[in-house]
C-alpha cells in the first residue's frame, strides 16, 4: 500500500530514495555525455569529409604531391601500417577494460590492478604512437597551417587523443585508488562508468581509422 | 484567491556555519540557492542588454542619428543579441529549472549537486568575460551569430571577436555540464509514482530542452572551435584563401542555432502550461499531447537550420527540403497553442498577472509564429531577409514568446522564492506598459522589413516613408523600459511588503505549491508519493482531476499520502503540510543527510576561466599552464570528495 512507505528515507541513499530507474547517477550521467560526444566527433568528422580532397596544396594523405615551386615531391603522408598497429593497441585496451571491470566486480584485486594497469598501458601506447605520427607528419611538412587537410586531420585526431589522455588519467586514478586501500565490489560502479567513456573512445576511432585512414 | 493564509514568515531552519553571508552564496550546493543566483544574474544582464536596446532605439529614432558611432553601434547590436539570448533567456530559463525541477518532481536537490554550482559559476564568468570586452573598447561586433570569415582574423582583426569566440565558449561549458545534470535529474531522481507521464509539463519540457542543449551545444563548440584555432592558431578553417568553405561556419552554427530558438521558447511554454490550468481551474488540455507535441518540435528543430540560409542559394532541393520541414514544425507548435486555448475554453479565468503574461505568450507568439511560418517559403523568405521584417519576427517569439512566458512565471513563482506575493496592482501596470509597449516597438518594423529597412544599419537617410514606424518603435521602447521600473519597484517593495503567500497562494496543483514558501533546505520533509499528474487538486478539489488518468487500485486516490497526512484528514486547504505544523525542523533534526556546502566547485570554475584569460592575453602560456593545473586538481579534490558527510560516492 502506499500509505506505507512515507518515512524519511535512509540516509544510505544520499537522503534520496533509490533512484527512479534503478541505474547509478553518475552512470545515467555518462550516457548523455556519451549522447553529446557523439554530436561533438561528429561535428569534427563531417568537416573533415567535407574538406575531404579540397586543400590546394600539398602533402595529401592518399597521394603523392609535387610542389609546383620547387619541384619537391611530397609523397602520400599516411602510414596506414603503423596506424593498423595502434589501432589494434586501442582495441586490445577495451578487452583490458571489460577484464579489469570483471576483476572489480568479483573482487579479484590482482586481476583488477593487473587489468587496470594494462588498459592505461595500452592507452598510453596509442597515445606514443600517436606522438610518433604527428612529429614526422610535421618532419614532412604538414602542420595545421599547411592546408585543409592538415587542419581538419589535425584538429580531429588532436581531439581523438585528448580523449584518450583523459581517459589513460581516468584509469590511472583509478588504478592508484585499488593499490593504495581496494576497489570493493561496490565500487565497481565507477570502473564501469570509465569502462563506457573508454569504449566509446575506441569506438570513436574506429569510425576515424575507416573514413581518414581505410577509404581513399 | 481564498487560500492566501496569512502565516508568520518560516524563519532559518539550519544552524550550520553555511548559513548566511557571502561564503554561504559562494559555497552553495542548493539548487534553490543556485536558482536565485541564476535568477538575479540573468536579471542584471537583462538590465544591460536593455540597455544596449535602448541606444540602438536612440539612435535609429530620427533620420540620421547620432547618437553613437556607427562602430558602436555594431557593437551594440551584436552585443544586445548575445547579451540576450546567453546571458538572459538561458540562465533565466535555468533560474526555473534550478528552482523548479527538483521541487516538481519531489527531490531534495539534483543528481548533481556540486556540478549545478560549478554550471552557475562558470556561467558568471563567461557572462562577466564577454562583458569585460567593454573596456577595452573592443565589444564583439559581427552580430549574434558571428558569421566567418568575417569573424577570422583577417577581417576582424581586434580583441572585439577574442571575446565573443571565448566567452561562448565558456558559456556552453555551463549549459552542457548543468544539461547532463538535469538529464540525470528527471530521469533518476522522481519521487515514488512520479511516472514520466504524471510528471508536471514545465519538468517535461525543461527535460526535452536539456536533451536539445546536450546534442545542440557539442555542434557550436567545435565551430568556435575552429574559430578560435583560426585566430589564435592559425588554422584554415574558415580561411577562403586556402580552399575553405565560407558556409561551413553557416552550416554549423545554424545546426546548433535553431535548435537554439527552441531551447530558448520550451521553457517559456513550459511556465505557460503550468500557469494556464491553475488559473484556468482545469487540467492542462491535451497534456499527452503537449509532450508529444514537445518532442517533436525538439526533433524537427534539428532539421531546418538550412531557412536561416536561403538567400545563400543551396539550390531548390535543399531549399524544398528545409522549407517543407519549417513548415512541418509550425504544426506541433500549432498544436501546443490549441491546447492553451483548449485549456482556457470554459474555465474559470482568473486573470492575475501571472495569468496575463501567459495569455501574451499565447497570443504574442502566434504573430511571430505565423511570421515564421511566412519565412519558410524562400521565395517570400528572400524578400524578407536580413531586413526588419526579420527583426520583428524574432522579437515577436523571444520577446513575446520567451520573455513574456518567463515573467509570468516570474510573478506566478516569486512567493514560493520569497515567502511572499508581488502586487497585483503594479504586476498589471507592468503587464499592460509591457505589452502595449512591446507591440509598439516591434509591429511597426513588420512594414519597416516591407519597405526595404535593412537590418542592422546605423543610420538612415530621411526621405525613405521610415521616419514614422521607426518613431512609433523607440516610443515603444520607452513604455517597456517604463514597465520595467514598475516590474523592479514591485520586486523589491514586495519582499519586505508584500502579502505572506504561504504554501499555495494560487491553488495550484503540482508538487511544489505542497511545502512552505520558501522552501527549507531539504524541500520535503518525507519524499511525497505520486498516484496522479495534480497531487494537489486531488486532494483539495477532487473535482477537478476526475478525468485525469490516476494509479491503479494498488495506489488509489483514496490513498494517496502527501507530506505525511492521507486524503480525507486533511483540516483545511492548505498551509497544514507537516513542515508548516512543525515550522521547519531543520534537515538535521529529520535526520536527513544533505550535501556539505563546499567551494571547491567555485574554485574549479575560476581556474577554467582563468585559462581562457590567458588565452586572450596573446596566449599567455604561463597563466594557461597553472590555470590548467589549479583546474584539474581542483576537479580531483572535488571528486575524491564525498558529496555528503557520512555517505560516500562520487559525482
Amino acid at each position: 500500500m502506499a500509505t506505507a512507505a512515507l518515512d524519511t528515507h535512509d540516509s544510505h541513499t544520499g537522503g534520496h530514495p533509490p533512484t527512479s530507474t534503478g541505474l547509478n547517477n553518475t552512470k545515467v550521467a555518462i550516457w548523455a555525455f556519451i549522447g553529446s560526444e557523439c554530436f561533438f566527433f561528429a561535428s569534427l568528422i563531417a568537416t573533415y569529409m567535407i574538406y575531404r580532397g579540397r586543400s590546394l596544396v600539398g602533402p595529401f594523405p592518399h597521394e603523392a604531391w609535387t610542389d609546383p615551386a620547387t619541384g619537391h615531391v611530397f609523397k602520400a603522408i599516411l602510414n596506414i601500417p603503423i596506424t593498423s598497429v595502434s589501432t589494434f593497441v586501442l582495441l586490445m585496451s577495451s578487452l583490458a577494460m571489460v577484464l579489469a571491470h570483471s576483476a572489480v566486480v568479483r573482487g579479484d584485486r590482482k586481476s583488477s590492478k593487473i587489468w587496470l594497469a594494462s588498459t592505461a598501458f595500452l592507452g598510453a601506447t596509442f597515445l606514443g604512437f600517436q606522438a610518433y605520427e604527428f612529429t614526422s607528419f610535421v618532419h614532412e611538412g604538414l602542420t595545421i597551417h599547411t592546408n585543409l587537410f592538415g587542419s581538419s586531420f589535425f584538429i580531429l585526431t588532436g581531439f581523438h587523443g585528448a580523449h584518450v589522455t583523459a581517459g589513460v588519467i581516468w584509469l590511472l586514478t583509478l588504478l592508484f585508488i585499488d593499490m593504495k586501500r581496494g576497489l570493493t565490489p561496490d565500487e565497481a560502479i565507477n570502473v564501469d562508468v570509465c569502462a563506457l567513456y573508454w569504449h566509446f573512445v575506441d569506438v570513436v576511432w574506429i569510425v576515424i581509422f575507416t573514413l581518414v585512414y581505410l577509404i581513399k | 484567491m481564498a487560500t492566501t493564509v496569512s502565516l508568520p514568515l518560516p524563519a532559518a531552519h539550519t544552524s550550520h556555519k553555511y548559513e548566511s553571508g557571502l561564503w554561504s552564496w559562494l559555497a552553495t550546493t542548493d539548487h534553490k540557492r543556485i536558482g536565485q543566483l541564476y535568477l538575479y544574474t540573468s536579471l542584471f544582464w537583462f538590465l544591460v542588454g536593455g540597455i544596449e536596446a535602448g541606444l540602438i532605439r536612440a539612435q535609429l529614432y530620427g533620420p540620421n542619428g547620432h547618437v553613437v558611432t556607427a562602430q558602436t553601434y555594431n557593437e551594440l547590436f551584436t552585443m544586445h543579441g548575445t547579451t540576450m539570448i546567453f546571458l538572459v533567456i538561458m540562465p533565466l530559463s535555468a533560474a526555473f529549472f534550478n528552482y523548479l525541477i527538483p521541487l516538481q518532481i519531489g527531490a531534495r536537490d539534483v543528481a548533481f549537486p556540486r556540478l549545478n554550482a560549478f554550471s552557475y559559476w562558470v556561467f558568471l564568468f563567461g557572462g562577466l568575460f564577454i562583458n569585460a570586452s567593454w573596456f577595452f573598447h573592443a565589444a564583439p561586433n559581427a552580430g549574434w551569430f558571428g558569421y566567418a570569415p568575417l569573424t577570422t582574423r583577417p577581417y576582424s582583426p581586434g580583441l572585439n571577436i577574442d571575446f565573443w569566440v571565448i566567452g561562448l565558449q565558456i558559456l556552453g561549458i555551463s549549459s552542457l555540464a548543468a544539461g547532463f545534470n538535469f538529464i540525470t535529474t528527471i530521469i533518476n531522481m522522481r519521487a515514488p509514482g512520479m511516472h514520466l507521464m504524471r510528471m508536471p509539463i514545465f519538468s517535461w519540457m525543461a527535460f526535452i530542452t536539456q536533451f536539445m542543449i546536450v546534442l545542440a551545444f557539442p555542434i557550436v563548440t567545435v565551430a568556435l572551435t575552429f574559430l578560435m584555432l583560426d585566430r589564435f592558431f592559425g588554422t584554415n578553417f574558415y580561411e577562403v584563401s586556402a580552399g575553405a568553405d565560407p558556409l561551413l561556419w553557416q552550416h554549423l552554427f545554424w545546426l546548433f542555432g535553431h535548435p537554439e530558438v527552441y531551447i530558448l521558447i520550451l521553457p517559456a511554454f513550459g511556465v505557460v502550461s503550468e500557469v494556464l490550468p491553475v488559473f484556468s481551474r482545469k487540467p492542462l488540455f491535451g497534456y499527452p499531447v503537449m509532450v508529444y507535441s514537445g518532442i517533436l518540435i525538439a526533433f524537427l528543430g534539428f532539421g531546418v537550420w538550412a531557412h536561416h540560409m536561403f538567400a545563400v542559394g543551396l539550390g531548390p532541393i535543399a531549399d524544398s527540403f528545409f522549407s517543407i520541414t519549417t513548415m512541418l514544425i509550425a504544426i506541433p507548435t500549432g498544436v501546443k497553442i490549441f491546447n492553451w486555448l483548449g485549456t482556457m475554453w470554459g474555465g474559470s479565468l482568473r486573470f492575475t498577472t501571472a495569468m496575463k503574461f501567459a495569455i501574451g505568450l499565447v497570443a504574442l507568439f502566434t504573430i511571430g509564429g505565423i511570421s515564421g511560418v511566412m519565412h519558410s517559403s524562400p521565395p517570400s523568405d528572400l524578400q524578407q531577409t536580413d531586413s526588419y521584417f526579420i527583426v520583428a519576427h524574432i522579437h515577436y517569439v523571444l520577446f513575446g514568446g520567451s520573455m513574456m512566458g518567463l515573467f509570468a512565471g516570474l510573478y506566478f513563482y516569486y512567493p514560493k522564492i520569497t515567502g511572499r506575493l508581488l502586487s497585483e496592482k503594479l504586476g498589471s501596470l507592468h503587464f499592460w506598459l509591457t505589452a502595449i509597449g512591446m507591440n509598439l516597438t516591434f509591429f511597426p518594423m513588420h512594414f519597416l522589413g516591407l519597405d526595404g529597412m535593412p537590418r542592422r544599419i546605423s543610420s538612415y537617410d530621411a526621405g525613405q516613408g521610415w521616419e514614422s514606424n521607426n518613431h512609433l518603435a523607440s516610443y515603444g521602447a520607452l513604455l517597456i523600459v517604463t514597465g520595467m521600473i514598475f516590474f523592479v519597484w514591485n520586486w523589491f517593495s514586495s519582499m519586505r511588503k508584500g502579502a505572506v503567500a504561504g504554501n499555495d497562494p494560487w491553488g495550484a496543483a503540482t508538487l511544489e505549491w505542497m511545502i512552505p514558501s520558501p522552501p527549507p533546505d531539504y524541500n520535503f520533509a518525507s519524499i511525497p508519493n505520486v498516484t496522479s499528474r495534480y497531487p494537489l487538486w486531488d486532494r483539495k478539489s477532487p473535482h477537478l482531476t476526475s478525468e485525469v488518468p490516476h494509479g491503479s487500485a494498488a495506489e488509489s486516490k483514496i490513498d494517496v499520502e502527501i507530506g505525511g497526512l492521507s486524503t480525507g484528514t486533511m483540516p483545511a486547504p492548505s498551509d497544514t503540510a507537516l513542515n508548516a505544523v512543525h515550522a521547519h525542523p531543520s534537515a538535521k533534526e529529520l535526520g536527513i543527510v544533505m550535501p556539505t556546502p563546499t567551494i571547491k566547485p567555485f574554485i574549479a570554475a575560476f581556474a577554467l576561466g582563468s585559462v581562457f584569460i590567458g588565452l586572450i592575453l596573446h596566449k599567455n602560456l604561463p597563466i594557461m599552464f597553472i590555470a590548467a593545473t589549479v583546474f584539474v586538481l581542483a576537479l580531483f579534490n572535488w571528486l575524491l570528495t564525498p558529496l555528503e558527510p557520512e555517505h560516500h560516492s562520487i559525482s
